[in-house]
């Protein structure tokens, strides 16, 4: 049921022309936080609201709307998000990446390779990757204007120092097109490398911050790393325990109070879609499937 | 003297051509080079063709400084179509347009002369909308930067003829400088600031 009361995607005419000339604006300065006058939407701040307004000012009745949150489709804040696009813009949505033209997320990247014609809207929380060493905007917008990012590279530093390694592992600093050192939202830094050279165009909408940003698309995205200590991805050493995945990122289930725990895909999209075409892992969904079925019938 | 009723129409579905239009622009925007057709057609006045008159209906309103070349301004068709569908104010001084409309390239001013941004707000810059001859035939020319996979091609008849060297300026600017748009028609091209371009002669 479409709510007539509405605008087409939720947001008046007037802000969706302010958003797309700061979309336009983030596009031509790749990595550059453009500011932007957010909207209070009807969802709390830190659900994704930048996201949702960029969404909102890109999408058309053409469009297949996907949103993952932690790379699956079927959280409360996945769910709603699509729900939300499907009542007021009458999308279509789906859970397949294949399938997607816009596909908004919250921190990761799906793990099957993006397409030319696909846009991976971000929901951003904290958009200044040097807001916790610099507090002041002032401060950090002249760091930005004059490339001064040796205080990211302490920062960095400092973790070598303390843990013999560079121990962040979300949201890893990346630099883009050899300028603008970003913020690539709370991603794993698995993900990390999908950034560079992508054929999908990536925006970035920090609604509460609001700041909207953008890797267009195949360009380089550098994640910052020493000579001696080189960016590396980080993922659990174990195969997916439902799809039996090699190369996927891994969340961590406990399964009981004794220390045990299960490893499985966070793209449930890839999972599902892996396991469909005949993987299994160690704990298959399918004998649990299978054996519940078998109770119902007996 | 033409009067509101007699000034052409805006877009007859405002929500989904402004979207159509922008998604296009937002390609072009994301792929320099890439000639990106626009689709929902709306009345242009004057000597504006009617891709120029959709962005304009779609990105321009009361917060867009608006800076018209001799021809355009001169034009009281188009500076009213433009008052009523868009409520753009036009200023006099280039160097705080947020867009400049050109529809004779070859009196198009110097670059310096429109806002370039600043270090720290490099977005408060005018973006150059031109109308050229043809975005399908005339010179070659050959971009680099981001959004183009390896080397996009451009085939364009483009005044003023020097207009890619004079954009070279954003290369020693960069994170300041100057977006322009290419319309010819209802074909859009993009150049953002980062891209590099190669004249391959004719």
């Amino acid at each position: 049921m479409n709510a007539p009361a509405y605008n087409f995607a939720y947001l008046d005419e007037q802000t969706k022309r302010m958003i797309r000339r700061a979309i336009l604006k983030a596009i031509a300065i790749p990595g550059y936080q453009v500011p932007f006058a957010s909207r209070e939407m009807p969802m709390p701040y830190g659900w994704g609201t930048g996201g949702v307004q960029v969404t909102a000012a890109i999408l058309g009745p053409q469009d297949v709307l996907k949103v993952i949150d932690q790379g699956s489709d079927d959280t409360t804040n996945a769910i709603s998000i699509r729900k939300f696009f499907a009542k007021t813009a009458g999308v279509a949505t789906t859970t397949a990446t294949d399938e997607a033209t816009v596909i908004q997320t919250r921190h990761r990247i799906p793990e099957t390779a993006l397409r030319a014609n696909q846009v991976l809207v971000y929901q951003v929380p904290i958009p200044e990757p040097l807001r916790f060493l610099e507090p002041r905007e002032t401060e950090t917008r002249r760091m930005h204007a004059l490339a001064e990012y040796g205080l990211m590279h302490v920062k960095l530093y400092e973790d070598i120092a303390r843990f013999g390694h560079i121990a962040t592992a979300y949201a890893y600093p990346v630099k883009v097109n050899a300028r603008y050192v970003m913020d690539p939202s709370p991603t794993p830094k698995f993900d990390n490398p999908k950034m560079d050279n992508c054929p999908a165009l990536q925006l970035f909408g920090a609604g509460r911050e609001k700041r909207i940003y953008a890797i267009p698309p195949y360009t380089q995205v550098v994640s910052l790393d020493f000579e001696d200590h080189p960016f590396e991805p980080y993922r659990f050493n174990a195969p997916c325990a439902l799809c039996g995945a090699e190369n996927s990122y891994l969340d961590e289930i406990v399964t009981d109070d004794k220390g045990g725990r299960m490893f499985v895909c966070s793209d449930t999209d890839y999972c599902e879609g892996r396991q469909a075409a005949g993987h299994h892992g160690s704990l298959s969904a399918a004998p649990y499937k299978e054996k519940a079925q078998e109770a119902s019938n007996g | 003297m033409t009067t509101i009723a007699e000034l052409p129409p805006g877009f007859a579905d405002k929500v989904l051509s402004a979207q159509s239009t922008f998604r296009s622009v937002m390609d072009a925007m994301a792929r320099p080079g890439s000639v990106q057709r626009i689709v929902p057609m709306a009345g242009a006045p004057g000597m504006m063709m009617r891709g120029t008159a959709a962005i304009a209906l779609t990105l321009f309103d009361h917060d867009t400084p608006l800076w018209l070349d001799a021809r355009m301004s001169e034009s009281s068709d188009v500076t009213k179509w433009l008052k009523f569908h868009t409520g753009a104010p036009v200023v006099q001084d280039s160097s705080i347009a947020s867009f400049a409309l050109i529809s004779d390239g070859g009196a198009l001013p110097s670059l310096e002369r429109f806002a370039l941004g600043t270090g720290e707000y490099p977005d408060r810059s005018t973006t150059v909308i031109i109308q050229v001859d043809s975005l399908s035939s005339g010179r070659g020319f050959e971009l680099r930067g981001p959004g183009i996979d390896g080397v996009a091609t451009l085939q364009a008849s483009i005044k003023p003829f020097d207009l890619f060297e004079r954009l070279r300026m954003n290369e020693a600017l960069f994170p300041r400088g100057i977006d322009v748009v290419l319309v010819a028609d209802d074909a859009v091209v993009a150049i953002p600031r980062t891209t590099r371009v190669v004249s391959k002669g004719s």
